[in-house]
């Protein structure tokens, strides 16, 4: 794969996109799990494939539409979802987990509904479900860099408040600072990264590139910073050792991803397992 | 001396509950007042109203001098909500980065920790003596430290008034005595002052300067010398070496829960 990536533009564009998504899914990860949302990347991934299902439905009927990339309306219909997501929480306070279900269900009967008018399944909708290396177009890789871009720059300086928000909603409140406006800056880079972060894995498989290596890190990282960066490097390690296992193997790159994640995780469980029996747990 | 809080002829009700009925408290600056009741009392919802988080009703609140819809200092004062037992302890923090968050509102949007900051964060784990876990993650603490650390995330911004409620909730019983030494060090080699809310009337500390008993009324509030003469007369049993043990003789039918 190394000389492929040198000869090759599609495995150039899947190798950055790869890399891109390795630091993005895991780093938004950490602030969606340790808030207790993980299902909220789950409920916009099904909608973000209503919307690109809707995207091959107009490219299908319309031929001047053509060429529609549909990443685009993925993202549109992702980012509309979680600000349906944050409406439906303010409207059933009682019961906010109740806005995951009905955002999902949603997106899942729109997304049917779309297909089916489309013709049903064709290979491009397959590569989208399950990820695909060779569907990454250079414009996809453009936008996804743009993207990174953005939400790096909006953690870094927003950093304080996110975490604040994170440790102690209520605080954040009372402190006075922007924390509707904060979340809300929050909830629509998640549904941006999700839209970004199918192309490789698959909208299947997006939320356990957000949570698994999260996961993994929480059990043996010291501190918010400390399981950020192994939040990332675990991310990493699982996107770009399964695109070249995928390759060499001839597997699909999302499952590979992802099950490369998992054994991180059972290895991270291990590892606390191991240092907390000899006493201590501390390095 | 000037007053820190003035509350004047306060009075609150919830639809038709009445919960306040014509509260009069001054607290002068440098004062360590500890307000007492049961349950229901209506002390929560005087913290609230001090804080701001309540609209007034009848009465009157002087924060600083200054009227409570005036007020706009409000990194002047610091609080301390019930913690111990409602934050999620597998949070992946460690102690610092907890007490740095006490400083997010200060410095504002889209600014970064400096040395300096650093710095005031050691000092008020120092002050609250939990400045050797500063690297240990907040989840691993017991729940008197956690709660000595809440207490350092709000004296980061250098609060004139801090105010607690029910510091001692998560504190085991073995622990409170120094953790009451604590609170009466910030109050006296610090300066701040103290306003306190507990439902544990049986133990308040001598390092408290100040007792108000509430229970929808005010049915006390002077210095703790003259407390000891009101309690004494009924109950004089002593728990510990500097532990004052208080009847509460105010439970009377009206609000309970």
């Amino acid at each position: 794969m190394i000389e492929g990536i040198f000869h090759y533009e599609f495995l150039q564009n899947a190798f950055l996109t790869g890399l891109l998504i390795g630091i993005l899914a895991p780093l938004l990860g950490v602030f969606i799990v340790v808030r207790r949302l993980s299902l909220i990347a789950d409920a916009l991934s099904h909608v973000t494939l209503a919307g690109i299902a809707a995207s091959l439905l107009i490219e299908n009927k319309l031929t001047m539409m053509a060429g529609l990339n549909p990443l685009y309306m993925g993202m549109v219909f992702s980012v509309g979802g979680s600000l349906f997501i944050e409406k439906l929480r303010g409207v059933y306070k009682q019961y906010q987990e109740l806005a995951i279900p009905i955002i999902m269900s949603g997106g899942i009967g729109l997304g049917v509904i779309f297909i089916s008018l489309a013709n049903g399944f064709n290979t491009d909708l397959y590569s989208y479900l399950f990820g695909s290396v060779s569907a990454v177009s250079r414009t996809d890789l453009w936008v996804i860099l743009g993207i990174s871009m953005i939400v790096i720059l909006i953690i870094i300086f927003l950093y304080k408040e996110l975490f604040l928000l994170s440790f102690d909603e209520e605080h954040a409140k009372a402190s006075g600072i922007p924390a509707k406006s904060i979340h809300f800056i929050f909830i629509v880079m998640v549904a941006l990264v999700i839209a970004a972060s199918m192309r490789i894995v698959g909208i299947l498989l997006v939320s356990s590139l957000m949570t698994l290596p999260v996961a993994a890190s929480i059990r043996i990282a010291k501190g918010f910073k400390q399981t950020i960066l192994f939040s990332v490097l675990f991310g990493e390690l699982s996107v770009l050792g399964g695109l070249f296992t995928a390759y060499y193997l001839d597997l699909a790159p999302g499952g590979t991803i992802v099950m490369l994640a998992v054994l991180i995780l059972i290895m991270a469980i291990f590892y606390k397992k191991m240092t907390s029996g000899l006493g201590g747990g501390a390095k | 001396m000037q007053a820190i809080i003035e509350i004047k002829h306060l009075s609150y009700r919830y639809e038709k509950e009445s919960v306040l009925e014509d509260i009069n408290i001054t607290i002068p600056d440098g004062s360590f007042l500890a307000i007492v009741g049961p349950n229901g009392s209506g002390k929560s919802t005087l913290l609230k109203l001090v804080l701001g988080l309540l609209k007034l009703q009848r009465g009157d609140i002087l924060l600083f001098g200054q009227e409570i819809s005036k007020f706009r200092d409000w990194q002047k004062i610091g609080y301390v909500s019930q913690k111990a037992n409602s934050f999620n302890t597998g949070f992946p923090a460690t102690v610092f980065e907890v007490v740095s968050s006490g400083l997010t509102k200060k410095l504002g949007l889209f600014t970064f920790f400096k040395k300096e900051h650093k710095e005031k964060v050691i000092e008020a784990l120092e002050a609250v003596g939990m400045a050797e876990f500063s690297q240990r993650n907040i989840g691993e603490l017991s729940g008197g430290q956690q709660q000595r650390v809440f207490i350092a995330r709000a004296l980061v911004s250098e609060p004139n008034l801090l105010i607690l409620d029910e510091p001692t909730v998560g504190v085991d019983a073995e622990n409170v005595h120094s953790f009451y030494e604590m609170l009466g060090d910030l109050n006296t080699s610090r300066g701040i002052t103290l306003l306190l809310v507990t439902h544990d009337i049986g133990t308040i500390s001598d390092k408290v300067t100040h007792v108000a008993c509430l229970n929808k009324h005010l049915h006390f509030h002077g210095d703790t010398d003259e407390f000891e003469q009101v309690s004494s007369k009924g109950l004089s049993k002593v728990y510990g070496h500097d532990v004052h043990v208080l009847a509460h003789n105010h439970e009377h039918g009206g609000v309970k829960n």
